[in-house]
């Protein structure tokens, strides 16, 4: 059941540094956003806030709401160990658990916060599997160390990982930077796939990818050096990408700085 | 028509010349071969004098022949490869010595009734006895040890890794370090000092705990190093799927380091195992087998070989049992290490195809 994001008026800081400031946006079910932006505006930070996982670096606080459907996912008594089980990640670089098979790799999800039967497992992690396209590749080799795979297998892997605990947002920082071209195609064509059971949040370098993969794109930036990043638009894809409202979203798509 | 083609020799910028493959085997035989001629004819009569002059006649001649035939670059090269070779012989010529001596001096008395079998009535001076006494002992001392320091050095650890920022780690952190430094006696004397407002007798768990103070220290700093190569996001990765932390430590961070752990315990544990100033202090020996090590005092291994080269009076019975309790013990330890290195390979993170 995906749900939907209301983001209003959210900071995030590291210590007293404030790195973005007062954001506020939309992300409707069962649709794919878009962030995109130079280096160092943010758009990793923001994505970080919406499943609480900025607060982990020393000195992350937030500041603002995030509502997740009805609920506030800052607000006071709220565990973010719960958020996190709601909101999935995929991150740059594939980081499936060394010691684990892949078939443990996939169940970690669940078996690392409650007991299961080997047979209620094999269900979920055949089915997640599938979900993320690899189950033909692995299905010989369930018992075989997860980090035996190749880049692309091993980010799948960690796709699979993250679907298997059935979030209701999936959130993806640069999911295929660390990849070669054919696995990045294998990985966007999942995310089309994807976006029919979950809500997924991805951020991207790569504006073509944006431009191939995402519903509604959301465009970062920073005013200076040291200001805080702030979202300068966001807009059906199709429109920011051949008519962007505000100036500084079409230089940076024809690449006149970034 | 044949052209008689001008042909300019020029030297090649690529290639020079150099020294055939035996050349340094060449010189260290020739620069011993001179050695030992200036040492028979200066009178030397130490071998290591002459090994001296074999090494650096061996460093100059290198220097000397590779800088007229190869170069002067070439020639420091040779020399550093040189010195590298030189410091490992002095690094491993005394360990070889120190193994061959104890083999060949402790294989004399070394059977199985000198493992199965403890002092009891034979005199120091007399041939006979047996470490059984020592090797229980030992094994109990150190093994009581291990099962105090090693969880608490690794919880320690786990603290000053994950959850540690404030001024208690760094306190705890400062006390590790001076820990680290205590002279064994010290923790012998500290122990002791307890015993003796309490008025108890020695017995083996004492010597335990000052060893246990001896470990700790050691296990703490090794876990810390192994905990902190566990990379960040395969940390971020099991917080992001719900994981709470101590979860994540418990299912994730320790199992990929714990290899590395298990090494750094066994290693902390051959340290200990040689320990002989706290058992002197604590345990003070015993001639025969005392199986408890809460009540009486017992025999270690170390201790064992002390006392029987302090009050045999010059016998070579008791020299001989000295040096075989010499070999078991290096036995022991080397069997940890082995052991070590097993867990380490077998729990390490594998990467099958």
């Amino acid at each position: 059941m995906a749900k939907r994001i209301d983001v209003s008026g959210l900071s995030a800081y590291y210590g007293s540094f404030r790195a973005i400031e007062d954001i506020s946006m939309t992300v409707e079910p069962r649709t794919v956003t878009a962030f995109i932006g130079p280096s160092g505006c943010g758009k990793s930070t923001f994505l970080r806030t919406l499943n609480r996982m900025h607060e982990v670096t020393s000195g992350g606080r937030v500041e603002g709401k995030v509502m997740l459907d009805d609920e506030n996912l800052y607000a006071a008594g709220v565990d973010p160990v719960a958020v996190r089980r709601e909101v999935g990640m995929v991150f740059q670089r594939p980081n499936p658990f060394p010691t684990m098979s892949v078939f443990d790799n996939v169940a970690a999800g669940l078996r690392l916060n409650g007991s299961y039967k080997k047979s209620e497992l094999s269900d979920v992690v055949e089915k997640s599997l599938k979900g993320a396209n690899l189950w033909n590749e692995v299905k010989d080799r369930l018992n075989k160390p997860g980090s035996g795979l190749s880049g692309g297998q091993q980010q799948r892997l960690c796709i699979a990982r993250a679907i298997a605990v059935e979030p209701k947002v999936l959130l993806m920082d640069e999911p295929c930077s660390a990849l070669d071209p054919i696995s990045t195609l294998a990985i966007e064509d999942l995310i089309g796939e994807l976006k029919e059971r979950f809500t997924i949040v991805i951020v991207t370098h790569n504006m073509q990818q944006a431009a191939r993969v995402s519903d509604r794109t959301a465009f970062f930036n920073l005013a200076a050096v040291g200001q805080p990043g702030k979202l300068i638009e966001i807009d059906d894809t199709e429109r920011i990408f051949s008519n962007p409202s505000v100036q500084a979203t079409e230089d940076y798509i024809s690449g006149r700085f970034g | 028509m044949s052209h008689a083609a001008i042909v300019e020799e020029r030297p090649s910028t690529l290639r020079g010349a150099s020294l055939p493959k035996w050349s340094p085997w060449a010189i260290a035989v020739g620069s011993v071969v001179v050695a030992v001629g200036i040492g028979l004819v200066a009178g030397l009569d130490s071998k290591v004098q002459w090994g001296l002059i074999a090494g650096l006649l061996f460093l100059f001649a290198t220097y000397g022949i590779a800088a007229a035939v190869e170069g002067r670059r070439q020639a420091k090269d040779r020399i550093a490869t040189g010195l590298v070779w030189v410091a490992f012989l002095l690094a491993v010529v005394p360990l070889v010595s120190l193994v061959w001596t104890t083999v060949s001096r402790g294989v004399k008395v070394l059977d199985v009734y000198f493992l199965t079998h403890s002092m009891g009535i034979v005199a120091d001076s007399q041939p006979g006895g047996g470490i059984y006494h020592a090797i229980i002992g030992s094994i109990e001392q150190v093994g009581l040890a291990t099962i105090i320091a090693a969880p608490i050095g690794v919880l320690t650890a786990i603290y000053l890794v994950e959850y540690g920022r404030g001024k208690l780690s760094r306190a705890v952190t400062f006390f590790v370090d001076v820990m680290t430094g205590v002279p064994s006696i010290v923790a012998g004397l500290f122990i002791l000092s307890i015993m003796l407002i309490f008025e108890m007798e020695p017995f083996g768990f004492a010597g335990s705990l000052a060893l246990a103070i001896l470990m700790m220290p050691v296990v703490v700093r090794s876990t810390e190093e192994m905990l902190k190569l566990v990379p960040n996001e395969l940390r971020e990765a099991s917080l992001a799927l719900g994981v709470p932390k101590w979860r994540t430590i418990l299912k994730v961070v320790l199992p990929t380091s714990i290899g590395g752990i298990m090494t750094g315990i066994m290693l902390a544990v051959a340290r200990i195992a040689g320990e002989t100033a706290p058992v002197l202090l604590l345990v003070f020996g015993n001639r025969f087998i005392n199986n408890n090590p809460f009540e009486g005092a017992q025999q270690s291994l170390p201790l064992y070989i002390y006392q029987q080269y302090a009050n045999s009076a010059g016998a070579n019975a008791a020299y001989d049992r000295a040096w075989a309790a010499s070999l078991t013990l290096i036995a022991f330890v080397m069997i940890l290490n082995l052991v070590a290195r097993g867990i380490a390979r077998w729990k390490a993170p594998k990467s099958g195809r």
